[in-house]
């Protein structure tokens, strides 16, 4: 499903080089955790994916699907089953969040060319979903985000994860700012994405995260590049001794 | 006259002139009207349109920006339009002329051109000062509109909506309304143009809000593409009484709308709200002089801009607290979304005090979209147009949601919408 090529990008405004020849495969159904020290490139790998305007890829591609997708902005990738759950979600003031969930869901339905939903079906998935994250739906008619706690930030993104049924999801440390109980309401709402035509992609610092959202391959990234793979015994092994290791190893 | 003076005088200025002169004998009023009239005419004869060496005009100058008058249609036969809110009542001024003369709702209601006509208009239609080339003109030139007194504590549970359709040539008018104690109201004023044909408009509203009445009074210029507007309203604010003013611009080409606001009662409170959605090459000036006359009185005023193409946009707001005017509260902001590097916006925010226990301020700031806000949105799968427009309607929704009145809101969001469909 997605496939990174020697992948190298860098910031537009500097040109500082920070993503430095990844590859990285991840198959349809395949949970992949990466995971690495501050600074690796993990966000900047989300990033990337989205199509984020601040950074150049100057070599190697992104296959999604089999097709390149380098060429398409952010609104193209998302219409085409890519989904950021961000890392600190934006909050926009004067924009309600039903307007924007709506506006959002029926923009990538037309350009899939799929006929827009219609009010009431678009109110019972939004409850449905909303529900099942324990999410108060007045808090929906609220300005995007605005006033929102972390946590509530956090539930909103997989919130909008659960509406928009991306096929390919980036977890961009999801579990940051999430006390435990949220955590399990965020991870039970990634769990039930979970689907043998999806792929999720989860970038953590903890384990913690992956002993609710258990991952099929775990992938350590330093310095722009994946420098180990494995199993989720990986990622229990990090969290043992570190990253020290492996990065010595490596180098 | 000399030949100096008749050679400095633009296109514009002279077609005034010739204006009034073809019209003597025909413009509505008594005597002490007349005369008047004859004054103000020749004060602007004598001192022209004003230039940017007149202070209160520095930005929009008047002389350079009004080069021609358009030609004079004939009545085009218009009716009045439906309101903006469902449900409310409507008086209609249709090309200058007040179409109705009936009372409405239990309010006092007759045509301008009888006080003009009866001269107990004389008294309120002098200019403001040796700058007031709006009142110069209006009072020149003015032929009817509304007399409305709002008896004391009336209740009106939907908007009034005062109505000025347009179709082309010259339209002065005007409309004194009294609001008496106790009143509750929403007022809509409404200019609107119903052709493409071009319209030199003035107006001026005088308004008078009585003690404790609570107020409500949304202007809402809808001119068209090739129109002059010039637009003034006066304001007396007595003892507690609450006065939200909205001034929407969404139309025209060269528009001057001027709030003379009077706090004179203690106890009063405005709250005044402008948006400004400027396309083309329109030059929009809002420009307000708010004076806090008495002790204990309060006020906000935040505008907001966003300006296409090569608009450009003028907010002069200047606030005076009198010597007396103690415990004044008064705080001033202009935000501005520059759409496009050809966009301009000018603000002047002056603040006179003559206090010493008051608490006044006043900000301004000029932005671009947020980039992270349309990353964010275009992640969502919200195509750029699609997402700056959202962006861009978030920034002036905000300031109608303050309204509250859920018809009103969204009608004026419609407003909003509609014009950010067709010019961004």
């Amino acid at each position: 499903m997605l496939e990174i090529r020697n992948l190298h990008a860098r910031i537009a405004e500097d040109g500082t080089e920070i993503i430095r020849g990844l590859n990285l495969t991840v198959k349809a159904g395949e949970v992949a955790a990466i995971m690495g020290p501050n600074g690796s490139g993990k966000s900047t790998l989300s990033y990337v994916l989205s199509g984020r305007s601040d950074y150049e890829v100057t070599e190697g591609d992104i296959l999604y699907n089999g097709e390149s997708i380098l060429e398409l902005d952010p609104a193209e990738r998302a219409a085409k089953g890519v989904f950021l759950a961000f890392q600190y979600p934006v909050e926009i003031p004067g924009v309600a969040t039903m307007q924007f969930l709506k506006v959002a869901m029926n923009e990538q339905r037309k350009a899939r060319g799929e006929d827009e939903l219609t009010t009431p079906d678009f109110m019972r998935r939004v409850k449905e979903a909303a529900a099942k994250l324990q999410i108060n739906t007045e808090m929906l008619k609220r300005p995007l985000n605005v006033g929102f706690s972390g946590g509530e930030k956090k539930r909103a993104e997989i919130l909008q994860m659960a509406l928009l049924e991306p096929k390919l999801c980036v977890l961009d440390e999801t579990d940051s700012g999430l006390d435990i109980d949220a955590l399990k309401i965020v991870a039970d709402g990634v769990n039930a994405l979970r689907s043998p035509d999806r792929a999720v992609v989860v970038i953590t610092h903890y384990q913690r995260l992956l002993d609710y959202i258990v991952p099929d391959t775990v992938h350590v990234l330093y310095k722009g590049q994946v420098i180990k793979s494995g199993d989720k015994t990986l990622a229990h092994e990090l969290e043992a001794n570190g990253y020290a290791d492996i990065i010595g190893a490596a180098a | 006259m000399n030949m100096q003076t008749t050679s400095r005088l633009t296109a514009a200025e002279t077609a005034l002139i010739e204006a009034f002169n073809h019209q003597i004998g025909d413009l509505p009023g008594n005597g002490a009207v007349t005369a008047l009239r004859d004054r103000l005419l020749d004060d602007l004869k004598k001192a022209g349109l004003p230039t940017r060496r007149i202070e209160a005009w520095h930005y929009t100058d008047l002389k350079n920006l009004l080069r021609t008058l358009p030609p004079q249609v004939g009545d085009a036969g218009s009716n009045a339009l439906e309101p903006l809110v469902d449900g409310s009542a409507v008086l209609a001024v249709i090309q200058g002329h007040a179409n109705q003369k009936a009372a409405a709702d239990g309010l006092g209601v007759s045509a301008y051109s009888e006080h003009l006509l009866d001269g107990s208009a004389a008294d309120g239609l002098d200019a403001l000062g040796s700058d007031d080339a709006v009142g110069r003109i209006n009072g020149s030139f003015v032929r009817d509109g509304y007399v409305v007194d709002v008896p004391a504590d009336t209740e009106l549970d939907a908007p009034f909506e005062i109505q000025f359709v347009h179709a082309g040539g010259q339209a002065h008018t005007r409309l004194p309304v009294t609001f008496g104690a106790g009143v509750k109201a929403t007022v809509i004023e409404r200019h609107l143009a119903v052709t493409g044909d071009a319209a030199l408009v003035s107006h001026v509203s005088d308004i008078a809000v009585g003690e404790g009445a609570e107020l409500t009074w949304i202007i809402l210029q809808q001119q068209g593409a090739d129109d002059t507007h010039l637009g003034q309203i006066h304001i007396d604010l007595g003892a507690n009484a609450r006065l939200r003013l909205f001034v929407i611009n969404a139309g025209g080409k060269l528009v001057r709308q001027e709030l003379h606001i009077k706090v004179t009662g203690e106890g009063a409170d405005l709250t005044l709200r402008g948006i400004n959605l400027l396309g083309a090459e329109s030059h929009t000036d809002v420009t307000m002089v708010l004076g806090h006359d008495v002790p204990h009185t309060g006020s906000t005023e935040v505008i907001r801009n966003v300006v296409f193409d090569r608009a450009k946009g003028v907010f002069q707001g200047m606030i005076r607290v009198a010597p007396d005017a103690q415990k004044t509260d008064a705080k001033m902001a202009c935000n501005t979304l520059l759409m496009s590097d050809d966009a301009e916006f000018s603000v002047k925010p002056e603040l006179e005090i003559f206090a010493d226990d008051v608490q006044c301020g006043h900000g301004a700031t000029v932005t671009d979209i947020d980039a992270n806000h349309l990353y964010y949105m275009m992640a969502r799968g919200i195509p750029e147009n699609k997402a700056r427009a959202m962006l861009v309607n978030a920034f002036v929704a905000e300031i109608v949601e303050e309204l509250e009145d859920e018809a009103l809101v969204e009608a004026l969001e419609g407003v909003i919408s509609a014009w950010l469909e067709k010019h961004a």
